[in-house]
C-alpha cells in the first residue's frame, strides 16, 4: 500500500508544498514583531496569486509575475495599515475584513483567467549539485522561489537580531510607548513592516498560482494563509522555528496527498483535512513562545 | 494638519451615524466599481437596493429577504456576544455546517417516520448541540492550553467542509438518489421540513428563532449581570477579573452560544432554504455574520438592521448578476468594501478630528 510513495519524491515535494506557507509566514512574523496582528494574510495571498497569474500570463514572464503578485499583496496591505495605523481601527476585525475584500477582489480579478496555465518556472541551474545521488533530487532541482524563501527567512533573522532596525523594530513592538518616547517613528515602522507582510504574502499566493498549481481557480489559498498565521505562533515569532514548522505542515500536505493518490482505504476527505488538524495539534502542543508586548494593540501617541 | 484627540466617551451620536455614513461611502465607492466594470453606476446600485423590494418583480424577491436575514442575524447575534468580550469565534460557518449535518442525520434516522412533534424539536436540539460542541473545541482549548481561538475556530471551518462532503457522499446520501450526491430533500419530508410560516413572507422558524435572538441578547446585554460581565470584560478585562468574572467560564459561555446559535441557524436552513445535505450547501452565511455583527455595533437591534441591509445585497446581488451580468463575486467584494468603511469612520466615534496648531507637535 505504502509501496508506491517514494520517500525521495515525497521530501522533494515537501518542500514545494512548504514554500507559499514560509513566504507568507516570514511577512507575517516580521509585522507581528512591530507590534500588528495581520488576519488579513489570505486575502492578501489569494490577491498576490491573481494578479501574479495575470500579469505572468500577460508577460509571458514568471519573474514580471511575481513582481506583480508582491505589489498586489502590497498594495492589499496598504489598505489595512492606512485603518490600522492612521484611523486607529481594531486591528482583529480589519484584518478579517482585509480576507473578505481580498477574497472578493481576487474572484473578481481572476474571472476570464480559469483554466489557462500558466507559463512554467524553470529549475534554477545548480549544475552539479543537482546530480548528487539522494542530496541532489531532494535539495537541488527546484525552483528559484524555494531557495528564495528561505533566504528570506536567513536575511529576517539577520535583520531582527543583528541589525539597529532589527532591534528598533522589536522595540517597537515590545512597548510602543517606550519606543516612541526614545524618539522612533511607531507608525512609520509599523506600515513598513505591514507593506513588507503584505509582499510576502502575494510572493506566497503567486507560488501557488503560478508553481504549485499552477493555474487560476476561485479560492486556490484554501486556507493556507491562516495556516501561515498559526505557523507563526507555533515557531514563537522566530524565523528559524518558521522554517521547521512550514516544512512540517508541506510534509503533512504532501503525504495525505500521496496517499490519496496511493489509494489508500481511508476516506478522502479524512486526509484532505488532516493538514488542518495538524495545524491545530500544532498550535495546541508545541507552541510556548512570549507573543510580542503590544501585539494588536493601537498606538496612539496621546498629546 | 490634522490629529486626532481621544474621546473621553465613545461618542453616542457617531455610533449610529457611523453605519449610516458607512453604507453611504460603500455606495458610492461601489458605484465606482461597477462604473470600472463598464455597468451603469446608479442602475446597478438600484438594481441591488431597491429592485428586489419595489421593483417589478418585488413579489418573488421580498419574501427572500427573511429567507437570508435569518440565519445571518441568528449567527451574528451569537458572535457578537464573544466579540463584546474579545473572545473572536470567527468559525460560525464550520459551526453552521455541524449543527446542520447533526439535525439532518437525526432526521434522516427517523426516515420515513411521521411524528413530527418528536422530530422537529429533536432536530433542533441536534442543531444546536452540534454547533456547541464544534465551537467548545475552540473554547476549551483556549481555556485549558491557552490556544487562539481565532486559529482553531478557523481551521475547523475546512475539517468542518471535509466532513460535510464526506457525509454528502457517503453515510447520509439519498439511497435513492441513483448514486448523485447529496441527501434525501428534508423539505419534502413532513416531519422534518421547516417551510413558510406565511405564505409569501419567507418567515420560517428560523427566522422566529433569530428574533426571540435579538430579543433575548437585548435582555441578556442590558439587564442580566452575564451580560454586564461581558461588556465589562470586552472593555476592561483587569477590572473584570477583580470584579469576580471567571475568564475561562465566560470564554465557554461565549463561544458555546454563538456556536449554537449558529448550528441552530444551520438546522433552520438545511430544512428548509436549502432542504438536502450537498456537498455545497453553505453559502458563506458565517462569514457574512461577521460582517453583519460590526455593521449592528455588536447591539442586537443594530444586528437586526444590518442582517436585512446584508440580507438585501445578496438577493440585489442575485438579481443584477441576472440582468446586468454583473459578476456574483463583485457582491462579495462589495460586503467586504461595507466592513472597511465601517471600521475606517468609526475613528469619528472614538476620537474627535482636530485641526493642529502651528507649533505645536
Amino acid at each position: 500500500m505504502f509501496g508506491s510513495i517514494d520517500p525521495l519524491l515525497l521530501l522533494a515535494s515537501l518542500m514545494v508544498a512548504a514554500t507559499p506557507i514560509v513566504f507568507a509566514a516570514i511577512g507575517e512574523l516580521v509585522v507581528e514583531r512591530a507590534g500588528v496582528l495581520n488576519l488579513g494574510v489570505e486575502g492578501m495571498m489569494i490577491t498576490g496569486a491573481v494578479c501574479g497569474f495575470i500579469v505572468a500570463v500577460q508577460t509571458g514572464s514568471p519573474l514580471l509575475g511575481f513582481a506583480g503578485a508582491a505589489v498586489g499583496g502590497a498594495a492589499l496591505s496598504l489598505l489595512f495599515a492606512a485603518l490600522t495605523q492612521y484611523l486607529l481601527s481594531n486591528q482583529v476585525a480589519t484584518g478579517l475584513a482585509l480576507t473578505l475584500f481580498g477574497l472578493g477582489l481576487a474572484s473578481l480579478l481572476g474571472q476570464g483567467w480559469v483554466g489557462i496555465r500558466a507559463p512554467s518556472v524553470p529549475d534554477l541551474p545548480l549544475g552539479p549539485l543537482r546530480d548528487i545521488p539522494v542530496l541532489g533530487p531532494v535539495l537541488f532541482r527546484h525552483d528559484p522561489m524555494v531557495y528564495l524563501g528561505l533566504l528570506v527567512c536567513l536575511g529576517v533573522w539577520w535583520f531582527l537580531n543583528r541589525t539597529r532596525g532589527g532591534l528598533i523594530l522589536r522595540a517597537v513592538g515590545d512597548n510602543h510607548d517606550a519606543a516612541h518616547a526614545l524618539g522612533y517613528r511607531v507608525v512609520r515602522v509599523r506600515v513598513l513592516a505591514i507593506l513588507f507582510g503584505g509582499a510576502m504574502a502575494g510572493l506566497g499566493g503567486a507560488y501557488l498560482s503560478l508553481v504549485r498549481v499552477p493555474t487560476w481557480t476561485d479560492g486556490i489559498t484554501a486556507g493556507a494563509g491562516w495556516i501561515a498565521l498559526a505557523i507563526v505562533v507555533f515557531a514563537s515569532w522566530r524565523p528559524g522555528r518558521l522554517v521547521i514548522g512550514a516544512y512540517l505542515f508541506g510534509g503533512v500536505a504532501q503525504l495525505q496527498l500521496n496517499l490519496q493518490a496511493a489509494g489508500v482505504r481511508v476516506p478522502v476527505e479524512i486526509l484532505s483535512m488532516s493538514p488542518y488538524i495538524a495545524t491545530i495539534l500544532v498550535l495546541v502542543l508545541l507552541s510556548a513562545g512570549r507573543a510580542p508586548g503590544c501585539l494588536g494593540r493601537s498606538f496612539h501617541a496621546a498629546r | 494638519m490634522l490629529r486626532l484627540e481621544k474621546r473621553p466617551q465613545p461618542s453616542r451620536a457617531w455610533a449610529w451615524a457611523t453605519p449610516v455614513l458607512a453604507v453611504v461611502l460603500t455606495m458610492i465607492a461601489g458605484g465606482l466599481l461597477f462604473a470600472a466594470l463598464g455597468k451603469d453606476p446608479v442602475e446597478a446600485i438600484r438594481t441591488i437596493f431597491w429592485d428586489p423590494l419595489f421593483g417589478q418583480y418585488a413579489s418573488y424577491s421580498r419574501p427572500q429577504l427573511l429567507v437570508k436575514a435569518g440565519p445571518l442575524i441568528l449567527i451574528a447575534i451569537g458572535l457578537s456576544l464573544g466579540f463584546r468580550a474579545g473572545i473572536w469565534n470567527i468559525g460560525a460557518e464550520g459551526q453552521y455546517i455541524v449543527g446542520a449535518l447533526c439535525a439532518a442525520a437525526v432526521g434522516l434516522a427517523f426516515y420515513p417516520s411521521e411524528a413530527r412533534w418528536v422530530i422537529f424539536p429533536l432536530m433542533i436540539v441536534a442543531g444546536a448541540l452540534g454547533g456547541l460542541l464544534w465551537a467548545m473545541i475552540p473554547g476549551l482549548l483556549k481555556v485549558r492550553f491557552g490556544t487562539n481561538e481565532i486559529l482553531v475556530s478557523l481551521m475547523l471551518v475546512y475539517v468542518a467542509e471535509n466532513v460535510q462532503s464526506w457525509m454528502a457522499l457517503g453515510p447520509l446520501r439519498n439511497p435513492e438518489g441513483m448514486g448523485f450526491p447529496g441527501s434525501r430533500n428534508l423539505a419534502q419530508y413532513p416531519a422534518a421540513a421547516n417551510p413558510e410560516l406565511i405564505a409569501g413572507t419567507g418567515m420560517h422558524w428560523g427566522v422566529v428563532a433569530a428574533l426571540l435572538a435579538v430579543i433575548a441578547a437585548y435582555v441578556l446585554l442590558s439587564r442580566h449581570l452575564l451580560g454586564f460581565h461581558i461588556r465589562l470584560t470586552g472593555e476592561s478585562p483587569r477590572a473584570a477579573a477583580f470584579s469576580g468574572v471567571n475568564p475561562g467560564a465566560l470564554i465557554l459561555i461565549c463561544m458555546g452560544a454563538s456556536g449554537a446559535l449558529a448550528g441552530l441557524a444551520g438546522m433552520f436552513e438545511i430544512t428548509g432554504p436549502s432542504g438536502r445535505v450537498s456537498i455545497d450547501f453553505n453559502v458563506g452565511y458565517g462569514f457574512t455574520a461577521i460582517i453583519v455583527a460590526f455593521l449592528g455595533r455588536l447591539h442586537p437591534v443594530g444586528i437586526l438592521l444590518a442582517g436585512l441591509l446584508l440580507a438585501l445585497t445578496y438577493i440585489g446581488g442575485e438579481v443584477a448578476s441576472l440582468t446586468l451580468r454583473l459578476p456574483v463575486a463583485a457582491i462579495q467584494l462589495f460586503q467586504g468594501m461595507l466592513l472597511f468603511f465601517l471600521l475606517a469612520v468609526d475613528v469619528l466615534t472614538n476620537y474627535r478630528v482636530r485641526r493642529a496648531r502651528e507649533g505645536t507637535a
